[in-house]
């Protein structure tokens, strides 16, 4: 799938490749080793970031798991 | 005022091949509406749970009544967050999905929780709520009921491409033919193309105003 950033495709599918055998092979077996794809996602992290900001994409203050709180309990 | 939905549903697929599958169901032959997809942030908690965010990017058309209510110059696409934790240790995963651009026009927050399906652990279960609000005065009660009735059909999307995503990791499928994968990315294609389009003649419309 491509990245919102242009020029970020290849970076991400890399990462991506990493993380879906990390993800399987250790970290859904409780494997608490550690993430072999921190390069990986910093190398792609930096090109998307630069991306978000030259698109002047929305993504600042958001709360994480953010708006539906209040409303989860009602 | 904030409609209500909820629904659950389940695959026929264990936890760990849908929560891998959730991470790879993009592109597939129901996401046409997808444009792009990122991680933008990822952490692996001292618990042991992965708490990811992920940027999407939705072709977000109106209905053709509102079109001419809405500013001519919005965009045709929007931005959408979607949080997420996973938690092997209670096998559950939990996604809050909610879109950051067009908001006041119509707010969609949509929670899902998959898990092991009590009755038979090789499926898994996914109950589903959605808030949907409209802030766009006198029109919101139609917004609402259009931003449902998509959002239905939008989750019936969803399930049938999470089937065809898992057909293909577990070898079942139809993994595309080669000219099938032509077509669905001239389709991809030309719906960038649209868009573009879209883009120059609203600029074009403006500047004209100008």
């Amino acid at each position: 799938m491509n990245s919102v950033g242009e020029g970020c495709t290849d970076l991400k599918r890399e990462y991506d490749l990493c993380f879906n055998r990390w993800f399987a092979e250790k970290f859904l077996k409780g494997d608490r080793s550690g993430d072999p794809c921190t390069e990986l996602f910093k190398k792609y992290q930096t090109c998307v970031q630069k991306a978000i900001k030259e698109k002047d994409i929305p993504i600042e203050g958001l709360e994480f798991m953010g708006p539906s709180k209040d409303k989860a309990d009602s | 005022m904030v409609k209500y939905f909820s629904c659950s549903g389940f695959l026929k697929s264990s936890w760990d091949q849908v929560f891998l599958a959730f991470w790879q169901r993009y592109p597939n032959p129901y996401s046409n509406h997808v444009l792009t997809e990122d991680i933008i942030f990822r952490e692996v908690t001292p618990e042991h749970r992965l708490i990811s965010r992920r940027l999407l990017t939705k072709t977000s058309r109106a209905p053709r009544w509102a079109e001419k209510f809405l500013p001519a110059h919005m965009a045709q696409k929007a931005f959408i967050i979607e949080d997420s934790v996973v938690d092997p240790e209670s096998r559950s995963m939990t996604t809050l999905t909610w879109n950051i651009t067009h908001a006041r026009v119509m707010s969609i927050e949509e929670r899902c929780v998959f898990s092991v399906n009590p009755d038979n652990n090789n499926w898994t279960e996914i109950k589903r709520e959605a808030w949907i609000s409209s802030n766009l005065y006198g029109l919101s009660r139609a917004i609402q009921k259009f931003g449902l009735a998509r959002f239905k059909s939008n989750v019936s999307k969803t399930m049938k491409g999470f089937e065809f995503v898992l057909a293909r990791m577990q070898g079942e499928t139809p993994t595309r033919t080669l000219a099938e994968s032509a077509t669905v990315k001239a389709r991809e294609t030309a719906l960038a193309a649209k868009e573009k389009a879209k883009d120059l003649a609203s600029q074009a419309q403006k500047k004209q105003y100008v």
